[in-house]
Parts: structure tokens; C-alpha cells; sequence
């Protein structure tokens, strides 16, 4: 199918939107729109980081899951309490995969559930007690942590439990950070609130502890901020900035310590890959630090050598001619993988609808293996990221934000992409539809997908699921018979 | 009353930034910019429209500040 023009898309948008009672649709349409390239502000054409509306079904999660399962989950060697019921931790456990190097259940914990399980009688008399036993037990069973976090689900800020003055005192008595996160999961309309609640919290219990200490730094010391990780990501990130001949301090919080995030604050640049989820405590480091920071983006290898060159401006001529030699040599490797692929998957379409980052980050890898993106949206994003989007997205291309089940399917049936990127949650739908779908949120058990390493990866898992075979077997043989029959009849 | 933040961006232009709303908007316009007085009212890209209290220009950007909400781009 022909890409949709202006007038197709706008008219798609109505169609869809009819089905709405009249507030419902007033309300939706503002939250779709029609790519302008020319642009430089989304405000006037999507709103977004609104509640949504009661009976759509939305993607989204909330707060908890963005302060546990994304900030400070991946954190190796801290301990973070599921504070409440066992349900919101035990149902998240380990799904986002954040690789790391350690003995689980010894100086590791990040694929483990810690929770307090609350129960009724917790419910009415308080969890404070339970709390404290619970750090005392873990300190006892898991002496190798460096320190816990208390992650407040929903119940805890019902019943009004004080989990920082539990914190505190806890805190003095192993000797330990005690971090108390106030992230219970109705704040906000979504989990981007958990993101800055976790940043918050990071700014005040953690990142100014090593103020003043000394530490050995080098003029070249950077640290990745908001890459998890996933499947092996912010390793294939951190060779490429190594070979140029940066020091990686920290990874934020992929595969990353209490002590690395520690010594952040000592770093020169901070290197921002989820601008959603970790733009907070960038900020607060470049006010209180003097830390410049700079988004880049490690997908695909036109992102891959604007960013490289990007990072390296920073930099004296060392690092400079380190960025073209990492270049020079991976470029051949790059090459060859879009020599294989692309053949395979030119002029194909692909529609997006992820989290933080990867609905406009993508774009470019897919362009660099000669496929489109015709529709992109995010389940929580905010204005600056769709500024940030209609520059990387093309004209007259589909944005959606906090886009419903119903539409989204809508919107495939009336573009047929050739493959959709998405979540858990729709992926099984659009299987059903006979559609290829890959799940940009995990990769799909597969990964990494950022870096050299990762493109290859990234084309290869493509190909691998939109031309694979099944999705020509989807009507039975005697389904087709009877259509054959039919024919003849005819 | 809120607090905002005001950087620089790479091109040299303020940006204007809102954590409570993540509102980012480059700064279009500023009341007062010499080294003795910096502040007053600043003029967003988006429309709306702030004012930060005078005061002496600061020795590195950025700076969080509270400022009084003028004219509303927001809803
Ligand atoms: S909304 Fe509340 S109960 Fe549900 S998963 Fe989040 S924290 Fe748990």
C-alpha cells in the first residue's frame, strides 16, 4: 500500500475516532496527530502525559513500576523492596531482563523478589515493623548488599506508613544507604511520574555521598545514563565509547553499582540514552556539578556515527581522532550487515508503540536498513519528546500518543505495516491479525540492540521475523480449498 | 510560585524548564540581561510567559529559580 497522504491520515483518524461518545473523541483526537517536519513544537498538535480516559484500554503502568522495574531495579547490588503486596513485584520480576555480572542471591539481586507480602492484618495495623524486620533479615541472609531501596506499592501511602523514619533508623543501624522511595503505584498518570519520583530520590539519598572524597579521575570520564541494559545493551554501548578511549565510570543503572553511581557526580560528561526516564538527575548535575550532559543515540549506524562524533566534540583531539578510528573500523562490519539485510527488508513499513526512548531512537536503524516508519507513539511521554520526534519522524507519518488497544488495531488494519514494534501486551493481538510483530521493549528474549554488535542483531531479528514463513500459512489448507472451490464455481 | 530551571542549550540560547510539568520551552525573550541585573520577565516559545525576580546576572547557567507564572501556554 501506498504511504498515506495528508489528507488519507487525517481522514483515517476521523474514521477511527467515530466510534467514541462525543467527550471520549474530543478527547482523543488531541492526543493524535499528523507528523509536520517543519514544526518546532508539538504543543499545539499533541497533548500528552494526560490521565486516561476510564473504559479505553490503555498500555500503560504506573509509577511503581517505573521507579522499581526501571530506575532503580537494574541496580546490581542493592537490594530493592517490593514494599506491599507481593502481587506488583512477583508479576514484573526479572521481565525487562537487565543483564549484570555477579552471583545472583550473593552480590546480586536484581532478578530476585524482595517483598514485604503484605497481608490483611499489615493492611490495618501498619507495615512499619514488618519493614524493619524485613532489613534486618535481608542484612542478615544477604550481608554483600550495598544497600536497599523500599519501593512503596499502592497500600503504603493508602495507609500512611512512615517508610522514611523505618529508612532512617535502619539506615544507622547497618551502616548501609536505606533509600525510601515514595512511588506507590496511583501517583501520576503513568510510569514516567516513577522516573522522576526514583530520580528524586537518587538526588537526595545517594548521588552526594562520595562529595568530597577523593577519587582518581581522568580528563576522559563519562558515565551512560538511562540504559538498563537490556539484553547486554549498555555493554555494547560502552565498548564502542571505550575503544575511542573514553572511561566509562558508571552505567545508570544497567548493570550498574551503588558505588558507580556514587562517583558520577565526578565525571565530565554525562552521556543520556533514555532522555525520558534519567533527564531529572542530569539536570540536577549539570546545576550542582557543572556536568554537561548530552543525548545520544546508539541504534543503527547513522545514529551510531552522528553520536560518536557528537560525544567526541566534547573532547580534546585524542578522543576526536578516537571517534573516527572506531568508525573507520566498525564501519566495514556495518556495512556488511546492511548489504545482507537490506536487500531483504527495503521499502518495508513498521509501525511503533513504545515506552521512553525507542519510538523516535529506532527510526533511524529501520531507515538505515531501507524501511519506513509510517506511525510511531509513546505510552508516556511528555511534549519534549515529541519535539524531539517530529524531527526524526517523516512528513505526514501517524504520531499517537497513550494510543488505546482499540485504536492501535485500527490503525493497522487501515495502514497494514509490515511489521509492528511493540509490547507484551499487544504483541499476541497483532500475531492473531497475521501481522509480524517484534517486542521493542525487551527485544523479544534477544538483544542487545544498541551498538555495533547490537545492529547486527537488530537487522538480523527483523528479517527473521518479517519474512518468515508462517505468515504466509495463516488460512488452513481447506479454508483455501474452499476458496479455490469456490472460484471455480464461480 | 514555582520552581524552574533555566539552562543553557548548545546552540547559546536559554531554555526555560518547569520539572513539576516537564515543560522544557526555549526562552524567546528576557527582561533584564546585564551582569547587574538578570531576570524579569521571560517569554516562551510556547506563549506562555514567567517572571523570575531580578537579580545579578549568575556566574554559570544552570540556575534553578522561583518564578511567577504570567501568561499560561498550558491549558
Ligand atoms: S498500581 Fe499499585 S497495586 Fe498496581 S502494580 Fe502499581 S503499585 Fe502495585
Amino acid at each position: 500500500m501506498a504511504a498515506l497522504t495528508r489528507e488519507d491520515t487525517e481522514a483515517l483518524i476521523a474514521e477511527v475516532l467515530e466510534v467514541y461518545p462525543d467527550k471520549a473523541k474530543k478527547d482523543r483526537a488531541k492526543h493524535l496527530m499528523i507528523n509536520d517536519k517543519t514544526l518546532e513544537s508539538s504543543k499545539k498538535c499533541i497533548t500528552s502525559n494526560r490521565k486516561s480516559l476510564p473504559g479505553v484500554m490503555t498500555m500503560r503502568g504506573c509509577a511503581y513500576a517505573g521507579s522499581k522495574g526501571v530506575v532503580w531495579g537494574p541496580i546490581k547490588d542493592m537490594i530493592s523492596i517490593s514494599h506491599g503486596p507481593i502481587g506488583c513485584g512477583q508479576y514484573a520480576r526479572a521481565g525487562r531482563r537487565n543483564y549484570y555480572v555477579g552471583t545472583t542471591g550473593v552480590d546480586a539481586f536484581c532478578e530476585m523478589n524482595f517483598t514485604s507480602d503484605f497481608q490483611e492484618k499489615d493492611i490495618v495495623f501498619g507495615g512499619d515493623k514488618k519493614l524493619a524486620k524485613l532489613i534486618e533479615e535481608i542484612e542478615m541472609l544477604f550481608p554483600l548488599n550495598k544497600g536497599i531501596s523500599v519501593q512503596s506499592e499502592c497500600p503504603i501511602g493508602l495507609i500512611g506508613d512512615d517508610i522514611e523514619a523505618v529508612s532512617k533508623k535502619a539506615a544507622a543501624q547497618i551502616g548501609k544507604p536505606v533509600v525510601p522511595v515514595r512511588c506507590e503505584g496511583f501517583r501520576g498518570v503513568s510510569q514516567s511520574l516513577g522516573h522522576h519520583i526514583a530520580n528524586d530520590s537518587v538526588r537526595d539519598w545517594i548521588l552526594s555521598n562520595r562529595d568530597g572524597q577523593a577519587f582518581e579521575t581522568t580528563p576522559y570520564d563519562v558515565a551512560i545514563l538511562g540504559d538498563y541494559n537490556i539484553g547486554g545493551d549498555a555493554w555494547a554501548s560502552r565498548i564502542l565509547l571505550e575503544e575511542m578511549g573514553l572511561r566509562v565510570v558508571a552505567q545508570w543503572s544497567g548493570d550498574g553499582t551503588l558505588a558507580e553511581m556514587e562517583n558520577t557526580p565526578k565525571v565530565k560528561l554525562n552521556l543520556l540514552h533514555c532522555y525520558r526516564s534519567m533527564n531529572y538527575i542530569s539536570r540536577h548535575m549539570e546545576e550542582k556539578y557543572g556536568i554537561p550532559w548530552l543525548e545520544y543515540n546508539f541504534f543503527g549506524p547513522t545514529k551510531i556515527k552522528e553520536s560518536l562524533r557528537k560525544i567526541a566534540s566534547f573532547f580534546d583531539d585524542k578522543i576526536k581522532e578516537g571517534a573516527e578510528r572506531v568508525i573507520e573500523k566498525y564501519t566495514p562490519m556495518m556495512d556488511a550487515v546492511i548489504a545482507k539485510y537490506r536487500p531483504r527488508l527495503e521499502g518495508k513499513k513498521v509501525m511503533l508503540y513504545v515506552g521512553g526512548l525507542r519510538p523516535r531512537h529506532v527510526v533511524g536503524a529501520y531507515e538505515d536498513l531501507g524501511m519506513e516508519v509510517v506511525g510511531t507513539g509513546y505510552e508516556f511521554a511528555h511534549n519534549d519528546d515529541y519535539d524531539r520526534t517530529i524531527k526524526e519522524m517523516g512528513d505526514a507519518t501517524l504520531i499517537y500518543d497513550d494510543v488505546t488497544g482499540y485504536e492501535f488495531e485500527e490503525f493497522v488494519k487501515a495502514m497494514k505495516p509490515d511489521l509492528i514494534g511493540s509490547g507484551i501486551k499487544e504483541k499476541y493481538v497483532f500475531h492473531k491479525m497475521g501481522v509480524p510483530f517484534r517486542q521493542l521493549h525487551s527485544w523479544d528474549y534477544s538483544g542487545p540492540y544498541h551498538g555495533v554488535d547490537g545492529f547486527a542483531i537488530f537487522a538480523r531479528d527483523m528479517d527473521m521475523t518479517l519474512n518468515n514463513p508462517c505468515w504466509t500459512k495463516l488460512t488452513p489448507p481447506w479454508v483455501k480449498k474452499e476458496a479455490v472451490a469456490e472460484k471455480k464455481a464461480a | 510560585m514555582a520552581n524552574i530551571m533555566i539552562r543553557q542549550n548548545s546552540a547559546g540560547g536559554l531554555v526555560f524548564y518547569l520539572p513539576k510539568r516537564d515543560l522544557e520551552a526555549d526562552i524567546r525573550s528576557i527582561e533584564f540581561d546585564t551582569p547587574e541585573k538578570w531576570g524579569g520577565e521571560l517569554k516562551l516559545e510556547n506563549g506562555g510567559s514567567y517572571y523570575v525576580d531580578p537579580m545579578p546576572k549568575p556566574a554559570r547557567l544552570p540556575i534553578s529559580v522561583r518564578a511567577r507564572r504570567l501568561g499560561a501556554a498550558e491549558d
